[in-house]
């Protein structure tokens, strides 16, 4: 469908296309880890719109706290990526340790970082970042290769390491996993950690991209974020899942998207184009659950 | 006399497996027939295809002499069988009344739908008299023991008007006290000319029970008659197609002198009071006991999944106390829990994925969590042969797919790469067949000829006086006896276990 829309194969809207699938790319990635523990993660939205007024806070020209010191950029990356794993740290200390089911806890969350996020800027955008750090959203290739480097890592994670198999051992069966020595806790504290992080890297990115620090940032990708991962095949009852499936389901969510735009539906369209997608790919996943289960 | 149930030539493929072989029997008006044989021989299938969960590819039912040919779980209500599911199917949640009238709620009148909850909790009461279930019909279910349950189970059959009465292994999570009268319940069930169909793994309770017996294997009955013709070595050898020497294997090597656990004065109010004994390296050491009795809660305590409030445990001299289960395992202590689905395995969970599940740490390669593939495969290869777990299934492939012999062959063989110095085995032998059992006995004594300290609990006095050196029995939260191998008895263990409670 996609090569078919009118200006599909043109540069700017290769780079159209990047800026939108890149920081989608990461937050989706995190949230894969969420998932195939059987949790879930609605604050991921809102992490990344306060990471990113952090960042416009410490390295912004106008009236950052560094404004013009050369350590702008790096302290104000960092302090976006620390923020990010706060975040998380709260989301896996309410879930891991005060037991709060992760749908209320990262709902609450949500909220309140949103609220947060606003209230910190009043409601206003904050422009005049450094150059040194807007190259990174106009040299879109350099933005890819950091998006491609962390979600090979967590491909690698998840695939390779005892950390990843740890991850599903406690996503299909938490009881089963504590009883074997899997330190539970440990793994689902962390896993929300490396959510918030993820999500503060998307926010890197999307800042950079969007050239402003925006408290609403992402306010409307929720849903996308959510849908790319079940799209690619990550069960939202834990236990299954990829990172290369959820690349998979990023870049095809992020196809319908452009495609839909070029062809120049307005935004409500596209919104039930993605919903109804979405929907055929829960389908697809509990009819395989049922076919297999009926074998068994 | 005529059958109330007959079968004709009944046959089922899955998928081009053949499951079932025109299954052809009868059961008479007002009898119970025992259906006996290994898992994987047809006879849930068989169950499934009379409760209309399942249509037969050939063949026919007839029931009361009308032919019967059930499309949905609710046909086989209408007609008058009743379940009694393995596995139950009440909801927790709501009351004995409602569970009992949950798909013929009395209404007030047509025209006004509202339950009608007196005449509901009048119904709910008879039929609770019916299986001497001494409980209010406002009980939730969550409240009742597995037992009762099974007793409610029975009263909403009953309620239906069933005529015959299917029991899918109803005893396996019972006491043998809940057992007791249970079957004393099917003995009045009996007298009221309703026909049984009792299916169980316990072939004596089978032979006890039953007027016939009809044997499966691999889908066809390969025999069929009264239990006076069918003794248990006779029953075994039609069930697994070869004679087994006995039902309990030899015990290679004998317990040694060291003590490896040691228990003194472990307590938790309400739970266990001052428990004391020692294990020997290379002993096996049962416990027996009502369920309730504080066995499992016991086995919970020791592996560090309770709290426990006073008293000490040592592994090989080392205090335990404090520690989490990770560090308990690490000092070689390993725990095969009563409840295999719920935290025994990861059923959704592949073969592979749940041998390592335990030992993974161990097969990093590198400061960075890196897992040495060719290791764990190896390990895996192993630790099938060493458990014999069936060769046919993948590596790769989910737990849930394999029958609960080889389930709990997964569970055990999870440990057995830790070379566990001590194994508490919690119902080893629950809700599996025969052959299998056999195989987790002789496990069990290849582990302690190894020089492990097993503790097994298991609520088959039988089963412990096969395999045990020493068993234990508790009684409320205490251990109140200890008998030798030599002095065992029956018994002396059943009295222990029950003293000073009520007997039916």
């Amino acid at each position: 469908m996609a090569p078919l829309a009118p200006g599909f194969a043109t540069l700017g809207n290769l780079q159209t296309l990047l800026a939108y699938l890149l920081p989608l790319l990461v937050a989706a990635v995190g949230l894969t880890l969420v998932l195939v523990i059987g949790g879930m993660d609605l604050s991921v939205t809102s992490t990344i719109a306060l990471a990113s007024v952090v960042g416009g806070k410490v390295m912004s020209a106008e009236d950052g706290w560094l404004a013009g010191s050369p350590w702008a950029v790096p302290v104000g990356v960092l302090g976006m990526l620390a923020t990010g794993a706060v975040l998380g740290a709260m989301n896996g200390v309410a879930v891991a340790v005060c037991r709060i089911p992760a749908f209320i806890a990262t709902l609450t969350s949500m909220m309140f970082l949103s609220g947060l996020a606003i209230w910190i800027t009043l409601s206003r955008k904050i422009g005049g970042l450094p150059p040194s750090f807007l190259v990174l959203g106009q040299n879109l290739w350099m933005a890819a290769a950091i998006a491609g480097v962390a979600a090979g890592v967590a491909h690698l994670a998840l695939s390779r390491t005892v950390y990843g198999r740890w991850l599903y051992a406690v996503g299909q069966n938490a009881r089963a996993a504590w009883v074997s020595g899997v330190p539970v806790v440990w793994v689902t504290f962390g896993t929300y950690v490396a959510s918030g992080v993820f999500a503060a890297l998307s926010a890197v990115l999307f800042t950079a991209v969007l050239e402003t620090g925006n408290p609403e940032m992402a306010r409307d990708n929720l849903l996308d974020v959510i849908g790319a991962v079940v799209i690619g095949g990550t069960s939202l009852f834990g236990g299954k899942g990829s990172v290369a499936g959820t690349f998979f389901g990023v870049v095809f969510l992020a196809l319908v998207d452009n495609s839909l735009n070029l062809l120049g539906l307005t935004y409500y369209t596209i919104l039930m184009v993605k919903g109804g997608v979405i929907l055929g790919a829960a389908l697809v996943d509990s009819a395989r659950n049922r076919f297999a289960g009926g074998a068994g | 006399m005529n059958p109330i149930l007959r079968f004709t030539k009944i046959s089922k493929s899955f998928f081009g497996v053949k499951v079932l072989r025109e299954v052809s029997f009868d059961v008479p008006m007002g009898r119970t027939v025992g259906i006996v044989g290994e898992n994987g021989a047809g006879k849930s299938t068989l169950m499934n295809i009379l409760g209309g969960n399942l249509a037969p590819d050939t063949g026919a039912m007839a029931f009361e002499g009308r032919p019967y040919a059930p499309s949905a779980p609710g046909d086989a209500a209408r007609a008058g069988i009743g379940f009694v599911h393995q596995e139950l199917n009440l909801f927790p949640n709501l009351s004995i009344a409602e569970n009992l009238f949950l798909n013929r709620f009395p209404r007030r009148s047509r025209w006004w739908p509202v339950v009608d909850r007196r005449r509901m909790l009048d119904g709910a009461r008879e039929l609770l008299k019916e299986v001497r279930l001494p409980h209010s019909p406002d009980t939730p279910v969550e409240r009742l023991s597995a037992g009762e349950r099974q007793l409610v189970e029975v009263a909403k059959a009953l309620g239906s008007n069933a005529r015959l009465i299917i029991l899918d292994e109803p005893t396996t999570s019972l006491t043998a006290f809940e057992a007791a009268r249970l079957f004393d319940i099917m003995a009045r069930l009996r007298q009221r000319d309703i026909a049984l169909l009792y299916i169980s793994h316990n072939l004596g309770d089978v032979r006890r029970l039953c007027d016939e017996i009809v044997i499966l294997r691999d889908g066809a009955v390969v025999g069929q008659g009264t239990p006076d013709a069918l003794a248990v070595e006779r029953l075994i050898a039609l069930m697994v197609g070869r004679e087994i020497a006995g039902l309990y294997p030899p015990r290679p090597g004998r317990p040694g002198e060291q003590v490896i656990l040691e228990v003194s004065g472990v307590s938790q109010p309400g739970v266990l009071r001052s428990a004391h004994f020692e294990l020997r390296a290379g002993e096996i050491l049962g416990v027996s006991g009502l369920m309730g009795a504080g066995r499992s809660e016991l086995a919970r305590i020791l592996f560090g999944l309770d709290p426990c409030a006073a008293g000490t445990v040592r592994l090989d001299g080392r205090s335990l106390s404090g520690l989490s289960p990770r560090e308990r395992i690490a000092l070689g202590l390993a725990f095969l829990t009563e409840d295999r689905r719920g935290d025994g395995l990861s059923t959704e969970g592949t073969i592979a994925d749940n041998l390592t599940s335990v030992v993974l740490p161990r097969l990093v390669r590198g400061p960075l969590g890196w897992l040495d593939a060719r290791r764990s495969r190896e390990g895996v290869k192993r630790l099938r042969e060493a458990v014999g777990l069936t060769p046919t299934a993948a590596d790769a492939q989910a737990v849930k797919t394999l029958s609960g012999g080889n389930q709990q062959k997964v569970v055990l063989a999870k440990w057995l790469w830790n070379e566990p110095k001590v194994f508490i085995l919690d119902e080893p032998t629950r809700g599996i067949d025969v052959g299998a059992k056999y195989e987790i006995y002789r496990l069990i004594g290849e582990l302690a000829a190894r020089g492990a300290g097993v503790l097994v609990i298991s609520s088959e006095v039988e089963e412990l006086i096969g395999i045990c050196d020493r068993i234990l029995v508790m009684r409320r939260g205490e251990i109140r006896d200890c008998v030798e191998r030599g002095e065992f008895d029956r018994e002396r263990i059943l009295k222990s276990a029950l003293h000073g409670e009520a007997v039916p």
